[in-house]
């Protein structure tokens, strides 16, 4: 694209010529998985990044200390911003004219995608953030791999987030190993978080039908391949933070194909309250 | 903004002054900074850490009326954008304790005072934001006022405050017109969405005023503070500015301002105007506003709830202080 005073030269066909030559094509070719598949996959991204991104803007102006307040804004706002995009693609793919908002605003309970771990409440301080790193560290696993898509719209989607992620695990791991290894208080309050969550994980390793057709595809990868280095993160930062491996446990499993906890009801039913009270109207 | 009702002395003459204060006074007439490590009347220093913590607890409680209605925005950009404000609002905060540091009291100390009822926040954080109009409201009407009474206190003696006010100014102008944003769309909306347009601006509108502060004839801390240019402007100039710049824009979206008595003076230059109830300004300032003990609340509630998390990063902190304490002397 050129910058806007280019615009006003006087050989405008050949600047035109000059940006058709170095545009990508504007029908980028969805690879061979079913359309519906691949609508499917950007649900279950998108959701995870709209509900977690709720969730962790439920603390605004109620963190410990102020400088949470504004990491944990902002941390919502990447979430928000990622939501956007994936399900902005979704929508695209979809081929239905559905917007990023009428899929956030306008699905209920069970047509959302995401991980049951999301919409875990935010519990204490501890809780919000071992859910936060339990899904950095597969988040990060998921962009890094995504980057190499072979839809370049994924990968650049991809591209954009992993940069955000990549912080957002630093900063998770960080505390984690901090409150772990801080006062008996700290460290037993994220024991009970870490005991808490940990069964919600494993979800977000399992492959289903819509996971092989977009692995296939060479769209995403397969969520099983992503655990090898989700669990060497997890043990590092465990291990640093002198908190228990809770090792095999029962892992609850349903939310990506929309059988989800009774707390994603309450969070559309606020999320959701405008769209649905005042329908059809700008905002 | 956000500072009202900021005690300080009446203003000294020249005969009552020490020789240090005269030069003191002699380099604020001259339009000098005064910087943190450098001499300053006692008064002087009192008075702008009130003012500025003030106006930090302001910033911070400030985040919990918007932030009620971020999980219910009405769109994912109307989201973020709100988000983004609420995090603005926040790092104001941060500003501007760091600017009360450096006149030598922490942050902590100043959040005891809040948390203990000591110190204040603007009376406006006290009112609810009841529908989606509200959060264009406080924007356009809030950010409008706080920016009316921060603009000049970019000029102000201390340099640390001006500094903060340079920037906080730029993020609040953008506050502003985003909050005006929102009720554009709402104004232009369906009959509901500009009822709720209407509304909003009905509540908000005498509360806004307030945020100036008492009339001028009843606010008999300001002239010290004006003398030292710790304020800049009267309460009363800065509302009749205010009322000017706002009327017409009510009048773009169509809204009528909930004040029968509001006409053009055209003597004055300027409008003529209902003054709010302040019965029920110092009943806010009091502790019997909507939402007080909701708002001091919810701070000190996250202040208890969070202490195991500071305790514990400090905790943290000890042992790897103690850790490498020990590393150096087994390698020496």
């Amino acid at each position: 694209m050129t910058s806007l005073p280019d615009m006003t030269t006087p050989n405008v066909a050949g600047l035109a010529r000059d940006a058709a030559a170095h545009a990508r094509p504007v029908d980028v070719p969805t690879p061979d998985a079913g359309q519906e598949a691949v609508f499917e996959f950007l649900l279950r991204i998108g959701d995870n990044a709209l509900i977690l991104g709720h969730r962790v803007s439920e603390w605004c102006g109620h963190s410990p200390v102020l400088e949470e307040d504004i990491a944990l804004a902002n941390q919502a706002l990447d979430l928000i911003g990622q939501c956007q995009l994936w399900l902005g693609l979704a929508g695209e793919i979809e081929g239905k004219g559905r917007s990023a908002d009428n899929l956030a605003y306008l699905r209920d309970a069970w047509d959302f995608r995401n991980a049951l771990l999301v919409e875990r409440p935010n519990g204490d301080f501890g809780q919000t953030l071992m859910r936060q790193f339990l899904f950095d560290a597969f988040h990060i696993e998921q962009l890094r791999a995504l980057k190499a898509s072979a839809d370049p719209r994924v990968a650049e989607i991809a591209a954009k987030a992993e940069k955000e992620a990549a912080y957002h695990l630093e900063r998770s791991a960080d505390l984690v190993i901090r409150l772990g290894d801080g006062t008996e208080e700290s460290r037993a309050r994220m024991q009970a978080a870490l005991d808490l969550l940990f069964p919600y994980t494993g979800e977000l390793f399992l492959d289903d039908a819509t996971d092989e057709a977009v692995a296939e595809a060479g769209i995403a990868p397969l969520p099983s391949s992503l655990k090898p280095a989700w669990e060497q993160t997890v043990a590092a930062v465990l291990d640093e933070a002198t908190l228990i491996h809770p090792g095999e446990v029962y892992q609850h499993k349903g939310g990506k194909r929309g059988v989800h906890s009774e707390y994603l009801g309450f969070i559309l039913a606020e999320m959701q309250f405008l769209q649905r009270a005042y329908p059809g109207a700008t905002w | 903004m956000y500072a009202q009702l900021v005690k300080s002395e009446g203003a000294k003459s020249r005969d009552e002054m020490s020789p240090e204060e005269i030069a003191f006074q002699e380099r604020i007439d001259r339009g000098e900074k005064i910087e943190p490590k450098e001499w300053m009347p006692e008064g002087y220093r009192k008075t702008l850490v009130r003012q500025i913590g003030q106006h930090a607890h302001s910033e911070i409680v400030g985040q919990l009326p918007e932030g009620n209605w971020i999980t219910r925005a009405p769109t994912l950009e109307r989201k973020a954008i709100l988000l983004a404000k609420v995090q603005d609002e926040a790092g104001h905060g941060l500003y501007l304790y760091s600017a009360a540091e450096t006149l030598g009291v922490s942050r902590d100390e100043l959040l005891e005072k809040l948390h203990s009822g000591n110190m204040k926040y603007s009376s406006i954080f006290n009112y609810p934001t009841l529908n989606w109009a509200d959060i264009g409201a406080v924007g356009w009407l809030v950010d409008g006022a706080a920016i009316m009474n921060q603009v000049p206190l970019q000029r102000t003696s201390y340099g640390p405050y001006s500094r903060a006010m340079i920037r906080i100014c730029k993020e609040e102008s953008f506050h502003q017109r985003q909050g005006y944003d929102i009720m554009m769309k709402m104004a232009a909306g369906t009959p509901e969405q500009k009822a709720m347009a209407q509304d909003a601006l009905n509540r908000f509108w005498y509360p806004s005023l307030m945020m100036f502060g008492p009339s001028d004839k009843d606010s008999v801390h300001s002239a010290q503070s004006m003398a030292w240019k710790i304020k800049i402007n009267t309460n009363d100039e800065l509302r009749q500015k205010f009322v000017d710049q706002t009327v017409p824009q009510a009048e773009y979206l169509g809204l009528t301002i909930p004040d029968e008595n509001l006409r053009w003076n055209e003597e004055k230059g300027g409008y003529d105007f209902s003054e709010p109830d302040w019965s029920e300004f110092f009943a806010v300032i009091a502790g019997n506003g909507p939402c007080n003990k909701e708002r001091l609340g919810a701070r000190v509630k996250a202040w208890e709830d969070g202490e195991w998390f500071r305790e514990g990063l400090m905790a943290h902190a000890r042992k790897e202080d103690a850790r490498r304490a020990a590393a150096k002397v087994a390698a020496e």
